[in-house]
């Protein structure tokens, strides 16, 4: 039998690199939403309710209104359409858990995903239970970051230009990291060609789309040669 | 709630809600005990890489690359989460690391 305790304890080991990130870029939504003229009321609900980093950053440009409701659509689809292929690898799982199995599709951001994916699991402890423990401290620490965040907005003394640069600097580490632990590299160089060239040919406000219907295009003519090459190195290891 | 805030509340529950749906959608696809075609299962697994790398590019999307500063702050800073996370691979390090730099960088110098 193992208890709630060791679930919450090895489920808070796991998430600890999450716990930096979360709290560290939601101080960072928090005041950039305060500068924008939404206090830390905002914070609180748009981390509850909308519950992604990426999109929560890219709403703060729409929130004063001035882009049309289609746009808005479009734009965040495009920006979270990437959430469409996170919940295939957990279909059985997540059904298994029942009514907490809604609160682990809303709260699949990326990094609880790669954390699910990533987890070996001790036999002796319940999945469904380290799972549901797992998604739930992650929220914790981001609605907990954005509100900090929105607080120390009101507080700030110092010109916080540039900080909206976490937001490029969160991307750039996944994208080491799924560098390292991915075995083609292919995939990402596909992501680097399509993104520089859809943004060049369409431009900056339309170019998230065509991106990735040509990265998957080109994954999916590629994707014999990629899990070719991933045999091979695994033979070769 | 008065008018002024009653917009950007809709607009926050509307792309919440679409959010929600996005991350729904594949199991109101492949939930009722429909085996998920291969050709899915394969983009689950590859898309991932690319789309990180499609995010970065989304983050530099108004730098001008014709205009000063030419996007040196930003490639000096992200070369500098670069070096710094390979280095240490510490997400806290890298990232806190290149936003102070970006800030001090488009503050002081250019």
């Amino acid at each position: 039998m193992t208890t709630k305790k060791e679930i919450i304890k090895y489920a808070f080991i796991q998430t600890l690199p999450v716990l930096f990130g979360y709290v560290f870029m939601g101080i960072a939504f928090g005041i950039l939403l305060e500068e924008a003229g939404y206090n830390f009321v905002w914070a609180l609900f748009i981390s509850l309710t909308v519950y992604s980093g990426s999109m929560q950053f890219v709403l703060i440009g729409l929130l004063g209104g001035g882009m049309g409701i289609i746009s808005m659509i479009i734009l965040t689809l495009s920006v979270q359409c990437r959430h469409i292929f996170y919940g295939l690898s957990f279909i059985e799982k997540f059904k298994a858990m029942g009514k907490r199995g809604w609160y682990m599709v809303f709260s699949l951001t990326d990094e609880t995903y790669s954390l699910l994916c990533g987890m070996k699991i001790p036999e002796e402890l319940d999945k469904k239970k380290v799972f549901l423990a797992v998604a739930v401290l992650d929220q914790s620490y981001w609605v907990l970051g954005c509100t900090i965040g929105g607080i120390l907005g009101s507080f700030i003394g110092f010109d916080t230009t540039g900080i909206d640069f976490a937001m490029t600097a969160l991307f750039v580490v996944i994208f080491i990291e799924q560098w390292y632990s991915f075995p083609s590299h292919i995939p990402a160089i596909i992501g680097i060609c399509c993104g520089t060239a859809a943004l060049i040919i369409f431009g900056a406000n339309a170019f998230i789309l065509p991106a990735l219907i040509a990265s998957v295009c080109l994954l999916l003519l590629l994707k014999n040669t990629i899990v070719k090459q991933d045999d091979c190195q695994e033979a070769c290891e | 709630m008065s008018s002024s805030l009653f917009t950007p509340f809709l607009i926050t529950l509307l792309v919440a809600g679409l959010t929600f749906s996005t991350r729904f959608l594949p199991f109101a696809l492949f939930g009722g005990g429909k085996k998920v075609p291969a050709i899915v299962q394969a983009l689950g697994e590859l898309l991932p890489p690319a789309v990180m790398a499609i995010l970065v590019v989304y983050c530099l999307r108004n730098v001008s690359i014709m205009m000063a500063p030419h996007g040196l702050p930003e490639f000096i800073a992200i070369g500098i989460v670069a070096i710094l996370h390979i280095w240490k691979r510490n997400n806290l390090l890298s990232i806190g690391g290149g936003t102070v730099i970006y800030m001090v960088l488009v503050q002081m110098v250019f």
